[in-house]
């Protein structure tokens, strides 16, 4: 049996609210938060990465897992923010918490959901008998360009996991992806900001991909939307997931505990990871959560896990994801922008 | 131990923006060797102090350098221990002359500091401290002395007005020396609402970024006679070393190597703190004339503070602290400062101090430290 | 800031300033950090061994950087501290996330994981430990 034996998020300190960004660009702010269901995102101090989120994230993950360090034997990085363009994240974050060195590593891209391919690929590394335990992580500090819609969303913060057979808290039942060339979002090589396709990133990418692979998930394990006591989908916004919900016949209130999105923004790759985290923090065991990621370009990873009764005594050797979206301090544009433009 | 000075020489300390390295070297040593009427040919050896030229201006090998503008082909010898280049360049020619094996020496010290900007220049002074462990995470001198002051406020009650005091004395002694950086007296309000540079110290708690040169001619002192009057002879050396990092010491607020370097320097001279007359002590910031008050014995540890209040290191008080004006209002030109420590000591002993002068000085002291206290260095000297 | 554009210079510290891996000697039972490489106690009769140092400590003393060195200038004002680490030695980093009221001597506060520098736009990044208060 594959599945979670640790688990640990981390979000920076700093938020910005939605008012304070549309004063800037005299938009209205209340026709903002409710298209978007967003009031505030998080903002990476100056000297935060995505390797100084890893690293936090992945520190947490592996007190709960409560392992030698050393015995983990890949780590992937998700992201679209790597503070390198060649230079891996991954092995910043094995040296920072004493992995290795014989270890394989890293860094994936794929948009928002680079994270949880890296989930899959410790999963096959684990069930090929490569490795023991295997650590994923989907983090980023997330780029938009000012005055843009994104950038009432774009946030930072990270999620890391760490897989193995032995002390497992949530049972990974299965997995299914869903992917296709669909370009709705991007950014080419050596340019600050991303690019979107505004209104197709909606129907043709992001909603056709989550609830393929959702779908797909379901009738692969044999499952129905009434078998799950929790759902995650990626958070763009707010809006998104409670509308792929609806689509899928889901009931909202599923999404509730893992919708940490109105309060801290779209983390990009950490956004359905640390939605699953938030999730697992107050799941009880017995209970199955649905989490499908997106990707776009365009692609969904689609997985059921099953909690575990190990899950009580393990959870709460580290800080809860609430913990970190409590513990905050808001900045001005002026500040943001500093802090955005840093080191 | 005993050792003459015969002449002593500098140049002004400041900004000499159309100065260089060569040329303020340059001037500091002819003026000590006209000062000491020793003619160029009779010098033995040249100890330069200089901390820093290959950061300050790509120039190593600056003691050759000095020698060779000097026409001499003697064996001249760099000197480095960061800001106490200048006092180890000192200790080195009293060594050699001691050794026997020269009659004459030139001890300078000198650098250049302004080629850089303020940035470059705090950068290349961190060299001082621990590149590795404290220049790594953004500290600065500043900010050493800065966790210095903060503790000592901590520990023994010490003021931020008192610490400003320091300033306030010193500018005035520098407003009465003619080669100071700053001839402008300053108020203990003026100092405390100067800019942070690096909480609680503000800019008028910093020694300034100067050139400048300072240089002095040693003699045997059987032979001091043949060339000067009013030798001064130096009676006491000592030097200490503490480790680079200022958190690794077994202090925060002593710095154990002037402590060891006085105990040395006072046992070698044969007198106890209370034969001092007046001092130069190493005021990079205000607090280390604080710190350093105490550690040479002046007071209690714990009480420089109080010193101040009192006015005892004033020009007329019970034991006159940095009549020149000291680091702070004189300059600090890192390799020359611990050489123009010595200068103005020579000058007091030989009453030529002019309007700095403390009444019947027969004995002085100056005192050189490298980075926050990981070296120390202390002479006695006397008429 | 550090060295300028010395990978190994960098690199070569990476575990000790990533982990606060220290060393302790097991004739004095003396710990060090940052690493000795000769127990400056016991010298020749010293015999050192590694050991990973916890993450907690308290601010002996600070100070708050308002004029930086070279590759810092975009963070100032920063403050500064020595800290004296729960398992012993003292070392001089960062302290992040504060607030007015955190910078005191005495304040707790544990290590976490950033940037310290960069060198320029295209030199490698330096990460180390920072502390924030607790």
């Amino acid at each position: 049996m594959i599945g979670i034996i640790g688990y640990g998020g981390y979000i920076p300190r700093f938020r910005i609210k939605v008012e304070e960004i549309a004063s800037v660009w005299s938009a209205d702010a209340k026709s903002i938060k409710s298209g978007l269901n967003i009031e505030e995102k998080s903002v990476p101090s100056i000297d935060e990465d995505t390797a100084t989120i890893a690293v936090e994230a992945a520190l947490n993950a592996l007190k709960m897992a409560g392992i030698n360090p050393k015995e983990i034997g890949a780590i992937y990085v998700g992201s679209e923010s790597h503070p390198y363009a060649v230079k891996p994240t991954s092995t910043i974050v094995g040296e920072a918490i004493g992995v290795g060195p014989e270890y394989t590593a890293a860094d994936t891209e794929f948009a928002c959901k680079a994270g949880t391919a890296g989930i899959q690929m410790v999963m096959g590394l684990i069930q090929g008998g490569y490795i023991k335990f295997g650590l994923a992580i989907g983090a980023d500090t997330s780029q938009s360009k000012p005055g843009d819609a994104l950038e009432y969303t774009a946030a930072a913060g990270g999620a890391a996991y760490i897989l193995g057979k032995n002390g497992v808290i949530a049972e990974i039942e299965g997995t299914f992806s869903f992917s296709s060339d669909t370009p709705d979002f991007w950014r080419r090589e050596g340019i600050e900001y991303p690019s979107h396709g505004g209104r197709f990133t909606g129907i043709p990418a992001y909603f056709k991909h989550v609830v393929s692979a959702t779908q797909g998930l379901m009738s692969k394990l044999s499952l129905k939307e009434s078998d799950f006591d929790y759902v995650v989908f990626h958070m763009p916004n707010g809006k998104f997931p409670l509308n792929a919900a609806k689509i899928l016949g889901i009931d909202a209130e599923k999404l509730k505990p893992g919708l940490v999105v109105q309060r801290i923004g779209n983390t990009y790759s950490g956004s359905s990871m640390l939605g699953l985290a938030a999730t697992l923090d107050i799941a009880k065991p017995g209970q199955r959560i649905l989490v499908t990621s997106y990707g776009s370009g365009a692609g969904s990873d689609s997985f059921s896990i099953k909690v575990t009764d190990l899950i009580e005594e393990k959870r709460n050797k580290t800080k809860k994801i609430q913990d970190y979206i409590d513990d905050k301090e808001y900045v001005t544009y002026a500040h943001y922008t500093r802090l955005r433009r840093g080191i | 131990m005993k050792v003459a000075i015969i002449g002593v020489g500098t140049t002004k300390f400041g900004e000499h923006w159309d100065k260089s390295l060569r040329e303020l070297a340059i001037e500091a040593g002819t003026n000590a060797i006209i000062d000491a009427k020793v003619r160029g040919s009779e010098i033995d050896s040249i100890y330069l102090g200089n901390m820093s030229a290959g950061r300050f201006i790509g120039q190593e090998h600056v003691a050759a350098l000095v020698s060779g503008e000097l026409g001499l082909s003697i064996p001249a010898v760099r000197v480095e221990g960061a800001c106490a280049s200048g006092g180890i360049a000192l200790r080195q020619g009293i060594l050699s002359i001691l050794s026997g094996q020269d009659d004459i020496v030139l001890a300078g010290g000198a650098e250049k500091m302004t080629d850089l900007m303020t940035d470059g220049a705090t950068t290349a002074l961190m060299g001082a401290a621990s590149q590795e462990w404290e220049a790594y995470y953004g500290l600065t001198f500043p900010s050493l002395y800065a966790m210095i002051a903060r503790r000592h406020m901590f520990e023994f009650g010490t003021t931020r007005e008192q610490i400003a005091k320091v300033a306030v004395k010193n500018h005035h002694n520098g407003s009465l020396n003619p080669i100071a950086q700053f001839n402008k007296e300053i108020t203990v309000e003026e100092v405390l609402n100067s800019t942070m540079v690096a909480d609680p110290l503000t800019l008028l708690d910093c020694s300034p970024i100067t050139d400048g040169a300072a240089a002095l001619i040693l003699c045997k002192a059987e032979l001091a006679k043949k060339y000067t009057d009013n030798p001064v002879y130096i009676i006491g050396s000592g030097q200490a070393s503490d480790t680079l990092a200022l958190h690794d010491r077994r202090s925060l607020t002593t710095l154990d190597a002037t402590v060891k370097a006085a105990q040395v320097a006072y046992k070698q001279a044969g007198i106890n703190v209370d034969d001092i007359d007046l001092a130069e002590v190493h005021d990079c910031f205000t607090i280390a004339e604080i710190v350093a008050t105490e550690d040479l014995g002046f007071c209690k540890k714990g009480e420089g503070g109080k010193l101040l209040d009192e006015g005892a290191t004033e020009l007329t008080g019970r034991i006159p602290v940095n009549t020149s004006g000291g680091l702070k209002a004189v300059g600090h030109p890192v390799g020359a400062t611990g050489v123009k420590q010595a200068i103005e000591i020579v000058l007091q002993l030989r009453g030529e101090a002019d309007k700095r002068q403390v009444k019947d000085a027969k004995i002085g002291l100056t005192h050189n430290v490298g980075g926050s206290g990981a070296t120390a260095v202390v002479h006695i000297f006397s008429r | 800031m550090g060295y300028e554009s010395s990978v190994p210079l960098f690199w070569r510290l990476i575990k000790p300033r990533y982990q606060l891996i220290g060393n302790k000697c097991t004739t004095c039972g003396n710990t060090f950090y940052p690493p000795k490489f000769l127990c400056p106690i016991c010298r020749k009769e010293g015999k050192l061994e590694e050991i990973k140092l916890g993450k907690t400590g308290k601010i002996l003393t600070f100070s708050i950087v308002r004029s930086a060195p070279t590759g810092f200038e975009k963070e100032t004002p920063y403050p500064v501290a020595i800290i004296e680490l729960d398992d012993g030695p003292r070392l001089t980093s960062q302290i992040v996330d504060w607030k007015e009221e955190d910078l005191q001597i005495g304040r707790k506060v544990e290590a976490c994981f950033r940037r310290i520098y960069t060198d320029g736009k295209e030199g490698i990044i330096n990460y180390g430990l920072k502390f924030r208060p607790i």
